[in-house]
């Protein structure tokens, strides 16, 4: 099975919400939509669910043409962020209302539910109504009632988004193991690039209603197309520097020179955008080849075992993810390095040039 | 939130455009149809024109009418949008004495008009009326149906009594909405009770209430079996309002020409005083950007 | 700024209490030092919103005292504690502007126009809201209507704590990053007492100085992050810190050597004999993979690629266990075996962190 999205836009009152997208999702997959708060994920999800047509494009499920088949006509099912259940109704008859409504036998039922109830942990619930569940268990029922469905698309926009961080932790690592079994296209929505990529599968990135890349977590993760995505998909947030590349050096803002090592020297002349991750940024020399910025500390965060440097350079914040717990004084100069292998090359206006040397190296 | 577009769907509507058009239109367009003709009975119709319009606009009687109707709805407003706010803010916010408020409250709508006009009917006389009698007693001179300002005073606390409780539980449906957040944060701010009211209850009323203005202003602009019951429009006329004098003028006289173009005129004052109150409120609605 | 002194507090929302079960707060002392950033952390209806709004004052606590520079005000009503409070949704007056709104809670002191005007430019330069000041709040977007709570809580500069309640729930998580280092900037310029409650622990690390991590109405550990990371004072707290948090495995324990299914693990303290259910704890950060050699047998079962490091899933001998591994550092072919940093072992008797006997060198 296959869900294809065909030069599909949607536009509102003159605004346009989703840009032309094309877009083919795999049976058995996990498909996940990053992007920011109104950048557009969960007007696909509904453009998906045959909850708002399209205005231009076709939607086709197994190469046929669902554009203008009404939701209740098609085999989708949705979870949102709100958990959802009927409240007057037991966790049991909860998970059971899809397959009732869809006229399956008693036994049959039975037996789905409970094997999804397993699933998800709930079967000492399973007499219970919703509103007696904590909120993640209320959220496990919302996510069984969707499995059972045996629907062909799953929709979960941002489903762990209300609950706690731990039990968003435990769920976010079940949640794969579960929808690999069940064999259906998965869509998921969030907001966090760390929830992608534990939930691996493949990505879509939205910006402003555009998907701006779609391929497997690991490979947009590491070989962003465009600036664009290398920030979405970054948290914290990815780190800019534009230099120009003359001869055999860069010039950097504040007028300094530096060579140009390893995969930059293979660079043509021009202005670009260089991108690192926080984590790429040390306080200590690692390598000869090393480039060293002088800036100053703004703001430190210990998490315990590391240690975030928020760092003024030439009026740009940068945030560097520093091993180990370091006691250092807001205010205090800080020189910073950066192996030139861990640097992405941008366009100035944001195409990719060339991904980090180390990617290539791996 | 778009929906998607569904031509299909408007067969749905059908049976209630049907069922609209045998309850309303045609009973509209028999009225029309009368507005514009004059009868001397037998059924026997005359082309009569924009006529009995141009009457009943020049007619002192309407005027009057509409001015006491005017009167009337400004001082149920005036009486009861504040007190129905006092009271929802006084109502316990949960526990077993807010149900217990809420079913008391809505007793009164619960009853029938004709039967509400006959309990204030009788309450109000001097001889066997509990309110009257008491009155009387005290030394106050009381007579609805002599008096002018004793007319006045029991139509206008019979519906106060009637309705209050309807301004009260929207308004007290509004203020359930308000997270607890908003007083706690108030609190900390150090806000005055009346800050409270204006800058977070009020606003978060505002919807509702706009509803309950529309309902109540609606209702007394129509009011007929209440002050017909207790004092059949008098003493004189001093409580003919628009439909009573309509009811004289239509059954009473049998006037049918003037009073159909009596009754469409009330009609559009009452569309268009509603289509204001509905303009107003979805800007309101706007501003909220949701 | 003063110092918040919890004596004896307790509080439950029964009337008559019996078990422990029915305190939603159990009995708790603690001061609060004056200028200091404080995260309570916990997962929801541990009892931090009870603790902090007893703080506040919206809430009377059952039992006990709670002091502000020594001055009781167990009975003093909110407003009479000076305290600012930001909550988990935006908390915004909808008919007022962005200005009015900032300077509402200084306006309601009676203060002078002329110091509430300069007053609110300031705060409104600090949550970069200079340009919309003349803007109604209604319609804003959540993040904005947030900031709005955060410079309402600034904008009175004799607050004697700022206490936030979650309040970056609604917030986007590029927005987090940044109204979380705006605060940790402010608590660095102006020195406010700070209280902030959440479930997310990277928030409460990040953000505080130290971190009070409550646990079924009580508080487990008060301690800085590096504390509680490196040496997580209840079985609770390795496991809520730390993402993966801490692994746990079944021990015998007798001096510097541990025995984990029938596989001597070496410890780098020594400990007195042990009683009660004993463990050890080992974060993943410090779990060692490689194929044959020393160790506990394991299995991998799952590799997690997260971007900056892979969280590798394994089965030590039917208990499941995390590891860490950097992103330049490969899965060694072939792992089959553990063994874990003894430094950074950790050993658990009935869930309680349990001191080594050397106690030199190293705080317990």
């Amino acid at each position: 099975m296959t869900l294809t999205l065909e030069g599909v836009s949607k536009r509102v009152e003159g605004q346009t919400h989703i840009h032309r997208t094309d877009l083919t999702l795999q049976n058995g997959t996990m498909n996940v939509l990053l992007g920011p708060t109104l950048s557009g994920k969960t007007s696909l999800m509904r453009l998906m669910a045959g909850l708002d047509a399209p205005t231009t494009g076709r939607i086709l499920w197994n190469g046929e043409d669902v554009t203008g088949v009404r939701v209740q006509d098609r085999k989708v099912a949705m979870v949102y962020q709100q958990f959802i259940n009927y409240p007057s109704m037991t966790v049991y008859d909860n998970i059971a209302s899809p397959m009732r409504i869809s006229g399956k036998s008693k036994s049959e039922i039975d037996a789905a539910v409970r094997k999804s109830a397993e699933m998800m942990k709930l079967t000492p619930f399973l007499d219970r109504k919703p509103l007696e569940l904590s909120g993640g268990q209320q959220q496990r029922c919302a996510l069984a009632r969707a499995l059972v469905k045996d629907a062909g698309l799953v929709l979960l926009d941002e489903p762990l988004a209300n609950l706690d961080y731990k039990l968003r932790e435990e769920l976010r690592a079940e949640i794969p193991k579960i929808f690999e079994e069940a064999g259906s296209i998965f869509v998921y929505a969030t907001t966090e690039p760390e929830e992608a990529l534990l939930l691996g599968g493949h990505v879509a990135t939205l910006w402003e209603g555009r998907v701006t890349q779609f391929g497997e977590t690991p490979q947009v993760y590491r070989h962003p197309v465009d600036a664009t995505t290398a920030r979405v998909f970054s948290d914290p947030p990815m780190n800019f520097l534009p230099f120009e590349k003359r001869g055999g050096s860069l010039h950097l803002d504040g007028g300094r020179e530096v060579p140009a090592a390893g995969a930059l020297g293979a660079l043509r002349d021009g202005r670009y955008m260089g991108g690192f991750r926080p984590n790429h940024m040390e306080l200590e020399r690692s390598g000869a080849g090393d480039i060293a910025f002088e800036t100053r500390l703004a703001v430190t965060e210990i998490t315990g075992s590391e240690t975030f440097v928020h760092l003024d350079h030439h009026g740009t914040r940068w945030v560097g993810l520093i091993h180990g717990v370091r006691n250092l004084r807001p205010g205090q100069a800080l020189t910073a390095y950066l192996d030139p292998a861990h640097v992405y090359v941008f366009a100035e206006d944001g195409p990719l040039v060339a991904p980090a040397a180390y990617v290539e190296a791996a | 939130m778009n929906k998607t577009v569904n031509q299909k769907a408007w067969f749905l509507v059908l049976p209630v455009l049907i069922l609209v058009g045998f309850s309303a239109v045609i009973p509209l367009m028999t009225v029309v149809n009368y507005s514009v003709q004059d009868t001397f009975g037998n059924n026997v119709f005359f082309w009569a024109g924009l006529d009995w319009f141009r009457d009943m606009l020049e007619s002192e009687r309407m005027w009057n009418a509409l001015g006491r109707q005017l009167v009337f709805s400004g001082i149920i407003l005036a009486i009861e949008v504040p007190l129905g706010i006092f009271v929802a803010l006084n109502m316990p916010k949960k526990g077993f004495w807010a149900s217990f408020c809420l079913v008391l409250m809505s007793l009164p709508l619960l009853i029938p008009w004709n039967v509400v006009g006959t309990i204030w009917q009788i309450f109000g006389r001097v001889d066997i009326g509990l309110l009257g009698y008491v009155l009387a007693k005290l030394g106050v001179n009381y007579n609805y149906t002599q008096n002018v300002i004793d007319a006045w005073a029991t139509v206008i606390v019979m519906d106060v009594w009637h309705w209050t409780s309807l301004v009260a539980l929207l308004a007290y449906a509004g203020l359930q909405s308000i997270p607890d957040a908003y007083y706690q944060a108030a609190k900390i701010d150090q806000a005055s009770r009346w800050k409270v009211f204006r800058f977070i209850e009020l606003p978060k009323m505002a919807g509702v209430l706009m509803i309950a203005i529309l309902l109540r202003f609606m209702d007394s602009f129509m009011i007929y079996t209440e002050p017909f019951v207790v004092t059949g429009g008098g003493p004189g006329n001093a409580t003919t309002f628009l439909s009573i004098d309509l009811v004289k003028m239509a059954l009473g006289q049998f006037d049918l020409g003037p009073a159909a173009a009596f009754s469409l005129m009330y009609f559009l004052v009452i569309l268009l005083i509603s289509w204001v109150f509905y303009t107003v409120m979805t800007n309101l609605d706007k501003r909220d950007g949701v | 700024m003063a110092k918040i002194t919890l004596d004896n507090l307790a509080h439950s929302y029964l009337k008559h209490p019996q078990s422990d079960d029915d305190w939603a707060l159990k009995e708790l002392n603690h001061d609060w030092v004056d200028g200091e950033a404080y995260a309570l952390l916990g997962s929801s209806g541990c009892g931090k919103s009870t603790l902090l709004n007893i703080i506040s004052g919206l809430l009377r606590p059952s039992r006990g005292r709670i002091l502000f520079d020594g001055r009781d005000v167990t009975d003093a009503p909110t407003a009479e504690r000076n305290i600012a409070q930001v909550f988990q949704f935006p908390v915004v007056y909808d008919t007022m502007s962005v200005g009015e709104n900032l300077a509402f809670p200084l306006k309601n002191r009676g203060a002078d126009p002329k110091y509430i005007a300069e007053r609110v430019n300031a705060i409104a330069a600090m949550i970069g809201m200079e340009e919309q000041l003349k803007r109604k709040a209604r319609g804003l977007t959540a993040d904005a209507k947030q900031k709005i709570s955060l410079g309402r809580g600034m904008v009175r500069e004799d607050v004697n704590a700022l206490l936030f309640d979650e309040p970056l729930t609604v917030i986007d998580p590029h927005m987090k990053w940044e109204l979380r280092t705006q605060l940790k900037q402010l608590h660095h310029d102006f020195g406010h007492t700070m209280i902030y409650v959440t479930h997310d622990q990277t928030e409460a690390l990040t953000f505080a100085d130290k971190v009070v991590v409550m646990y079924d109405g009580r508080v487990v550990q008060i301690g800085t992050p590096q504390e509680l990371f490196e040496r997580p004072a209840h079985t609770f707290v390795g496991f809520f810190i730390g993402s993966p948090g801490m692994n746990l495995f079944d021990a015998q324990v007798s001096g510097t050597t541990a025995t984990v299914q029938g596989v001597s693990v070496p410890l780098g303290d020594s400990y007195a004999p042990v009683a009660g259910q004993v463990q050890i704890g080992v974060r993943p950060e410090f779990v060692r993979l490689h194929a044959g050699g020393e160790g506990l047998p394991a299995r991998i079962t799952r590799v997690e690629d997260v971007g900056r490091h892979k969280i590798v899933r394994l089965d030590v001998g039917g208990t499941a266990a995390n590891a860490i591994l950097d992103e330049g550092t490969p899965v060694p072919a072939g792992a089959d075996r553990v063994s874990f940093d003894a430094d950074a072992i950790n050993v658990y008797a009935d869930d309680w962190r349990v001191a080594p006997q050397n106690l030199q060198g190293r705080a317990a």
